[in-house]
C-alpha cells in the first residue's frame, strides 16, 4: 500500500487563543485522529511546538564536517520539504547530534528540529 | 549619636543584607536551583519568594551562618509549595515533585554555575538571548536594567527573555557541563556570550545611557568566574587578560561623542595595576602551548598596554601577532588591524599591499586606507578613499572625525 505524508501548515497565532477555541480545535482534531486510525490509515502523527523552539541544522565541509546550529526555523526560499524522520532522543543535543548526520545536512539543504507536544498519555 | 553613627558602617559590613548576598551568591543559588526544578521560571520564582522572606526574618545583627544555603533551602522548599498547588494540572509536574523530594542537598555549586553558562549560551539559543539570559540568571539581573542596556523596551526584553527560557524547556535543551570532546565546540559560544556582555558595556553609543548597571563590569566578572570555573582552558584566561587590558585603557577613550583614538590617548590615565594582572596572566598562559585567538588578542592588547608611547609600540611584534591571528581568523576585521600594525612596523606601502584586495562597507577598510595613502603622498586617492567611508554607516563621532580629516587633507593639499 503506498504511504503518504499530510503535512498540517498555518498561521501561529500571534497571541493565545481563547480556551473556547483551544477545545474546539482539538475536538476537531480528536475526531479527526478517531476516525483515521478506526479505519487503520493513520501509520503516525505528532503535532509540534511552534517554530519558536524551532532548530535549524546545516553541515560545512561535508559529510562528518562542523555542524551548525541557529536558533528559529528554517526559511523557505527554493527549497521544498522532501522528507522527514521522527527521532526518539533523550533532550536537543543528541536530537540535533542526529540530525547533522542526515545527509540533507550537507548536499546543500538544512534540517529543522523541532519538539513534538508530549500530551502525557505515554507517561509512567 | 556621635558614637551611634560611627558604628553603623561597621555593623552593616560585619552583617550582609540580603541584597549583598544575592548580588554574590545569586547566581549560584539559582543555578542549583534551576538543577533542582529543572524550570527557570519555577527556580527565579521560588529564588524571589525566599528573599522576600529573609527580609522579613533575618535578624539584621545576625544573619544565618551561610546565607546562600539559607537561601538554597528556603527556595527549595517554596518551589515545593508552588509546584505541590499545581500539581493536579498535569501528570508531569507530579514528576517534579517526585524528583524535587528525592534531591540530594546542594553541593559547593561549580557545577550547576557550569550547568548554566553552558545551557544560556547554548548553539540552539540565538546569540542576543545567549546575553540577556546569561545577565539575567548568572548575573542577576533584572528585566528593566537588561532592557536599559540594549536601549529595548522592559516589555519587548521580558518576552525576548520569556521565549528563550521557553525554548529551553520545551525544545529540551539539556542542563549540564558538555562532556570533554564537545568543549572546543561549545567553548566559544560561551567566550563570545561574555565578550560581548563586555562589549556592549563599552561602547560608546551606550555610555550617555544613564544605567545602574556597568556591563563592563559585569562581563569582567564573568570572565573571572570561567577562569575560576574552568582553569584549565587558556581561552578563558586569555579573555580575561583581553578584557583586563581593554578596561584598562577606558578612562582615556574619552566620553560620549568624542572616542579619542589610541594615538591620541593620555597614558597616564591608563590603569596601570589591571595592564599588569593582564600582561601577567598572557605571560602565564601563552606559555601552556594551547594558544587561540582570545589569547593572541589579549597578547596584543597588553602590548599596548606596555608600551609608553604610539610610537615606542612593540609594532612589529604586533604585526607578527596579527599574522598569527589571521591563520586562524581571516576576517576583514582582523586583516585591516594587522595592516595598521604592518604600517608601523614595515611602511604604509606593505600595509596597503595586504588590504588592496579588500572591499566593504565597513568604513573603517577604508579609514586606514586613506592613512596609508596620504602617507605615501597621494592625497586625492585619501581623499577618494575617506569619501568612500563616510558614505557607510557610522555613528555621529566617527563621522565627526572622519570630516575633520578630510577637511585636513584639503588644507594640506592647498597650502
Amino acid at each position: 500500500m503506498p504511504r503518504y505524508a499530510a503535512l498540517i501548515y498555518g498561521a501561529e497565532p500571534s497571541e493565545e487563543p481563547g480556551a473556547e477555541q483551544t477545545a474546539q480545535v482539538i475536538e476537531d482534531y480528536n475526531e479527526f485522529s478517531t476516525k483515521v486510525a478506526a479505519a487503520g490509515v493513520m501509520a503516525g502523527g505528532e503535532a509540534l511546538y511552534g517554530t519558536d523552539t524551532a532548530t535549524t541544522v546545516r553541515v560545512e565541509g561535508g559529510k562528518g564536517g562542523e555542524m551548525v546550529a541557529t536558533d528559529g526555523p528554517f526559511a523557505e526560499t527554493k527549497e521544498v520539504l522532501g522528507g522527514f524522520y521522527l527521532l526518539d532522543c533523550a533532550d536537543l543535543d543528541e536530537a540535533l547530534s542526529w540530525a547533522a548526520q542526515i545527509p540533507g545536512a550537507w548536499h546543500g539543504g538544512r534540517i529543522e528540529v523541532r519538539p513534538c507536544v508530549d500530551f502525557g498519555e505515554s507517561d509512567s | 549619636m556621635a558614637a551611634g553613627s560611627r558604628s553603623d558602617p561597621v555593623s552593616t559590613s560585619a552583617s550582609p543584607t540580603v541584597d549583598e548576598v544575592l548580588r554574590i551568591e545569586g547566581g549560584r543559588v539559582l543555578a542549583t536551583l534551576i538543577r533542582l526544578t529543572g524550570d527557570f521560571d519555577l527556580a527565579e520564582d521560588a529564588l524571589q519568594d525566599a528573599c522576600l522572606e529573609a527580609v522579613r526574618t533575618w535578624d539584621p545583627d545576625a544573619p544565618p551562618q551561610n546565607p546562600a544555603a539559607w537561601l538554597t533551602t528556603t527556595a527549595r522548599n517554596r518551589a515545593l509549595d508552588r509546584l505541590r498547588r499545581e500539581a493536579k494540572r498535569s501528570v508531569k509536574e507530579e514528576g517534579a515533585v517526585r524528583l524535587l523530594d528525592n534531591a540530594p542537598p546542594p553541593p559547593d555549586g561549580r557545577d550547576d554555575r557550569l550547568r548554566l553558562i553552558f545551557t544560556c549560551s547554548h548553539p540552539a539559543l540565538d546569540p542576543a538571548s545567549r546575553v540577556a539570559l546569561s545577565l539575567r540568571t548568572i548575573c542577576g539581573l533584572a528585566t528593566d536594567e537588561i532592557a536599559a542596556v540594549f536601549l529595548v523596551r522592559p516589555a519587548t526584553m521580558g518576552q525576548r527573555l520569556s521565549r528563550a527560557k521557553r525554548k529551553i524547556s520545551e525544545a529540551r535543551i539539556p542542563y549540564r557541563v558538555p562532556r570533554d570532546h564537545e568543549l572546543p565546540q561549545r567553548l566559544p559560544a560561551v567566550l563570545a556570550t561574555v565578550n560581548a556582555v563586555y562589549t556592549a558595556g563599552h561602547h560608546p553609543s551606550h555610555g550617555h545611557h544613564n544605567s545602574r548597571v556597568d556591563l563592563a563590569d559585569e562581563g569582567i566578572r564573568l570572565a573571572r568566574l570561567l577562569v575560576e570555573l574552568m582553569p584549565d582552558e587558556p581561552e578563558c584566561h586569555g579573555l580575561l587578560a583581553l578584557l583586563l587590558a581593554t578596561e584598562a585603557r577606558r578612562p582615556a577613550r574619552g566620553g560620549d561623542g568624542d572616542m579619542i583614538l589610541l594615538a591620541d590617548q593620555d597614558r597616564a590615565l591608563w590603569d596601570r595595576g589591571m595592564i599588569e594582572e593582564a600582561t601577567a596572566i598572557v605571560d602565564r598562559t601563552i606559555r601552556l602551548g594551547r594558544v587561540g585567538p582570545l589569547q593572541v588578542q589579549a597578547a596584543i592588547a597588553s602590548l599596548h598596554g606596555m608600551a609608553p608611547g604610539y610610537a615606542d609600540t612593540d609594532w612589529a611584534q604586533i604585526a607578527e601577532l596579527y599574522r598569527a591571528l589571521e591563520s586562524m581568523q581571516p576576517t576583514l576585521v582582523v586583516r585591516v588591524n594587522r595592516a595598521v600594525a604592518v604600517a608601523e612596523a614595515e611602511g604604509p606601502a606593505a600595509a596597503l599591499a595586504g588590504i588592496d584586495d579588500l572591499d566593504s562597507d565597513w568604513h573603517y577598510l577604508w579609514v586606514v586606507r586613506a592613512e596609508m595613502e596620504r602617507r605615501l603622498g597621494d592625497p586625492d586617492a585619501a581623499r577618494r578613499s575617506l569619501h568612500r567611508a563616510l558614505a557607510a554607516p557610522m555613528n555621529q563621532s566617527d563621522r565627526w572625525l572622519l570630516e575633520r580629516r578630510l577637511a585636513g587633507l584639503s588644507d594640506g593639499a592647498t597650502a
